[in-house]
């Protein structure tokens, strides 16, 4: 198949849509009860809630002209299945996920968290990830690359 | 500068198959994309001009503008239409999210004379869609 002679002149990313829902609770053990309960509200209620999460991940590369791919997406869906969904679907982040045993799972810690989980995928290169909530918030973090941010 | 997104869909029949690959190849590598017969998606894209607004009409470029940019190189050439047979541009390429974003940004990027294209995201479905950025610009790196 034909190769792209102009290739470098553009960047191109793959960008990956996943679901997955959890339950988590808000509380900082360094904060006092009062302090929970102002900062964090009805998520800081001691029993937990959930969310319907989307992750979105981006990752960039060359486009192999033999399949027109920068990653078959059977690879990444196995890798982000086995670092992320399977790890994190139908489980409570606060008991299930040892990294938030002492960091409050935030949807700014899930990104950071994802992203590190992520981070290796042997056949492209993570440029972000993208963690929806709920339809009204979402959060995005792209490692220590500014430059993972709009191309 | 200010960024400005326009939204279009189509409709679009393809098939992914590498005549270099054996049959077992291209199954093992492309599964059911590799259909013979093809098959279709409707295709969202959003394309993002990148300008500042004219002192006068307060626009980075006129919508009416990129909405017949839009319909002759996109529409008119992509919908409803067989990708890997009817549109020469994707002639030799394997018709992914990837070359096809890459084929509609040098469609569109000397066409927009007023502000400059920015980016041009290419949704195959809702999950899985491929981004094209001009290299090096805002941010942009090397592949």
């Amino acid at each position: 198949m034909s190769s792209n002679a102009q290739d470098g002149a553009l960047k191109i990313e793959l960008g990956r849509r996943y679901r997955f829902a959890a339950s988590h609770r808000l509380h900082s053990a360094e904060l006092s009860e009062d302090k929970n309960s102002r900062i964090y509200g009805k998520c800081n209620n001691p029993y937990g809630h959930g969310h319907n999460y989307i992750l979105e991940v981006l990752v960039s590369g060359k486009v192999d002209p033999a399949t027109g791919m920068i990653a078959n997406l059977a690879d990444l869906d196995g890798f982000v299945e086995r670092e992320v969904l399977e790890p994190f679907d139908h489980k409570s982040l606060n008991e299930d996920v040892a990294a938030f045993r002492g960091t409050v799972p935030t949807t700014e810690n899930l990104c950071i968290e994802i992203f590190r989980r992520l981070k290796p995928f042997p056949k492209a290169k993570l440029e972000r990830v993208r963690v929806q909530e709920t339809s009204n918030n979402s959060f995005e973090y792209a490692g220590d690359n500014p430059e993972g941010f709009e191309g | 500068m200010v960024l400005l997104t326009r939204k279009i869909e189509f409709a679009a029949s393809h098939l992914y198959h590498n005549p270099d690959f054996s049959p077992e190849e291209n199954r093992r590598v492309f599964g059911k994309c590799n259909n013979p017969h093809g098959h279709g998606h409707n295709y969202t894209l959003e394309v993002t001009v990148a300008g500042e607004p004219d002192p006068v009409t307060g626009m980075v470029l006129d919508l009416k503008d990129l909405k017949e940019i839009l319909e002759r190189e996109v529409m008119q050439r992509m919908d409803h239409r067989f990708l890997n047979y009817e549109v020469p541009e994707l002639a030799g390429q394997i018709p992914t999210c990837e070359n096809i974003a890459r084929v509609i940004w040098r469609l569109l990027d000397p066409q927009i004379k007023q502000g400059k294209l920015h980016r041009v995201r290419l949704y195959e479905t809702a999950d899985l869609f491929a981004d094209c950025y001009r290299n090096g610009a805002e941010g942009g790196q090397a592949p």
